[in-house]
This record gives C-alpha cells, structure tokens and sequence, in this order.
C-alpha cells in the first residue's frame, strides 16, 4: 500500500467544523444536515425553503471567509469533461435521493446517531466509489 | 433565528470543507484509490464530525424540543430496503468518477469553476427527476 498527500492533522480540524456545524443545527433548529436532503428540498419543498436556501448560501459563503482568514488560495482541480460531468452529477443528485442521504446526511448525521440503514449506506457508497476509481484508473 | 442559525451553520460547515480539503475533487478521488496512491486523510475528517456530533446526539435526544424550533424533524427510517442500495451504489458510481459529493459541490461554487457549475446543475437536474417520478426516500 502506498500512501500520499496524508494531512490528518487539517482533515480532522475540518472534521471538527462540520461536526459542529452539525451539532448547531441539531441543538438549535432540530433537523439533522444532509446536504443532498437540504439542497433537494429547497429545489422541491415549501417547508422551511427560506432556511434551506441559507444553509446552502452560507456553504458558499464558508470557503470565501476561509480565504479572507487564511490569506491562501484555495486550489481544486477537476479534469473531466462536460458529459461525465453531467452524467456523475446525474449520478450523484439521483443517487442521493434514492437512497435517502450522502456523505453527510448519512456518513455524519446518521452514523452519529448509530442508525444501521445510514452504515449500510455508507459502506455502499464507499465501496462503489473505491471500485469506480479502480476501474477509472484501469482504462 | 433559526434562518440566522442556518446560515451560521451553512458558513462552519463549507469552512470545515474547505478546511480539510474535502472541497477538492483531487483530494476525494485521493481517498477512494486505495489500490493505488492512497491518501487516508478523509477518513479523519469524519471521525473529527463523528467525535463531536456523535455525544450531542445521545445527550440531547431526550429533550422535548430544540431552542429554536418546536420539535425535532428528522427521518427514523430504520428500513434495509433496495432503495437504500441502489440509491447509495448510483452516488458511489458517481462520486467516484469526478470526486464531488453533494456538499463540496456546492461549497466549490464559491471559486467560480465552472466545472463544478456544471457538476451542481445536472445534480439538481437529478434531485428533481428522482422528485418528479416520485423515487424519493425520506430526507435526512
């Protein structure tokens, strides 16, 4: 096994943050954050549209207060084209829907109340993701 | 507010993307080749959610209600059904051939790449087809 670019130490700060931004939302507003059920609802629910719509404001505004704070670039890189940009993006908002939750709504939100459905999630999506990448990467 | 709180809580969170890297598709396809050049650093991004999340929901979820709203709302679907299967592989297939999940994605509008507009359109294209043929499972 080989391993590369490790930075646990910014990864698990990271962590920490979402975990609290968690944790707020669930003290205070009483509703678990999944992204894919948040920006979903807000494109297809009246129920709490105007809150939703925030959230999905702040995570934008979360990277450019980063920015002023850190003074550093923030450098991603995606090299794909428009079609398997559209089909993964496809894939993802579907996906996420059929299967009630994403990274966080069941990574975080549902193994933290240590729901079996949200760990079977999970390991599911981990799993397809790691083999998508080892067949990517075999083509 | 609690439109304030969403906010707020919007801002950490795209914060702790951005923080851990998780905002950058590189960094997710990094995590998920275990085969080959395997970086393991997002597995510490979640056990630094789960650290925190995880107590706060044992010790509050006898409360009655939370300080800004009247009840807890959230899905207790406890079911292992198809759905939840086929739903997760599809977001897997997807998740590993670009490296974006639903938050860094929206997160990654912030830098204005034009990529990840794409990326958010046709997922929000895949949220209202999933909607429309009425496919849904309970929001989390």
């Amino acid at each position: 096994m080989i391993i590369s670019n490790f930075t646990p130490f910014l990864s698990f700060l990271g962590g920490l943050l979402i975990g609290l931004s968690v944790v707020i939302f669930f003290v205070f507003n009483g509703r678990l954050i999944g992204i894919s059920g948040i920006a979903s609802n807000f494109l297809t629910s009246k129920d709490n549209r105007f809150s939703n719509l925030l959230f999905l404001i702040g995570l934008i505004i979360g990277p450019i207060v980063y920015k002023m704070f850190s003074q550093e670039e923030i450098n991603i890189s995606i090299s794909n084209s428009f079609y398997l940009l559209a089909f993964a993006g496809l894939l993802v908002g579907a996906g996420t829907r059929i299967g009630g939750g994403c990274t966080s709504g069941h990574g975080i939100s549902g193994i933290g109340r240590f729901s079996l459905r949200s760990i079977v999630a999970t390991v599911t999506f981990m799993i397809v993701g790691i083999l998508t990448v080892l067949v990517k990467n075999l083509i | 507010m609690n439109k304030i709180i969403s906010l707020i809580c919007g801002i950490i969170f795209g914060i702790g993307l951005t923080v851990s890297q998780m905002i950058n598709p590189e960094k997710v396809l990094g995590f998920l080749n275990i085969f080959g050049e395997w970086d393991p650093s997002l597995a510490f991004v979640m056990i630094g959610a789960l650290i925190i999340s995880s107590p706060f929901f044992h010790l509050f979820k006898n409360n009655k209600k939370p300080i800004f709203a009247d009840k807890f709302s959230y899905s207790n679907n406890k079911e292992l059904n198809k759905k939840l299967i086929i739903g997760s592989s599809l977001f897997g297939a997807g998740w590993g051939l670009v490296g974006l999940c639903p938050g860094p994605a929206i997160a990654s509008l912030a830098l204005l790449n034009l990529n990840s507009v794409s990326f958010v359109i046709f997922m929000f294209v895949g949220f209202y087809l999933v909607k429309l043929l009425d496919l849904t499972t309970q929001a989390r």
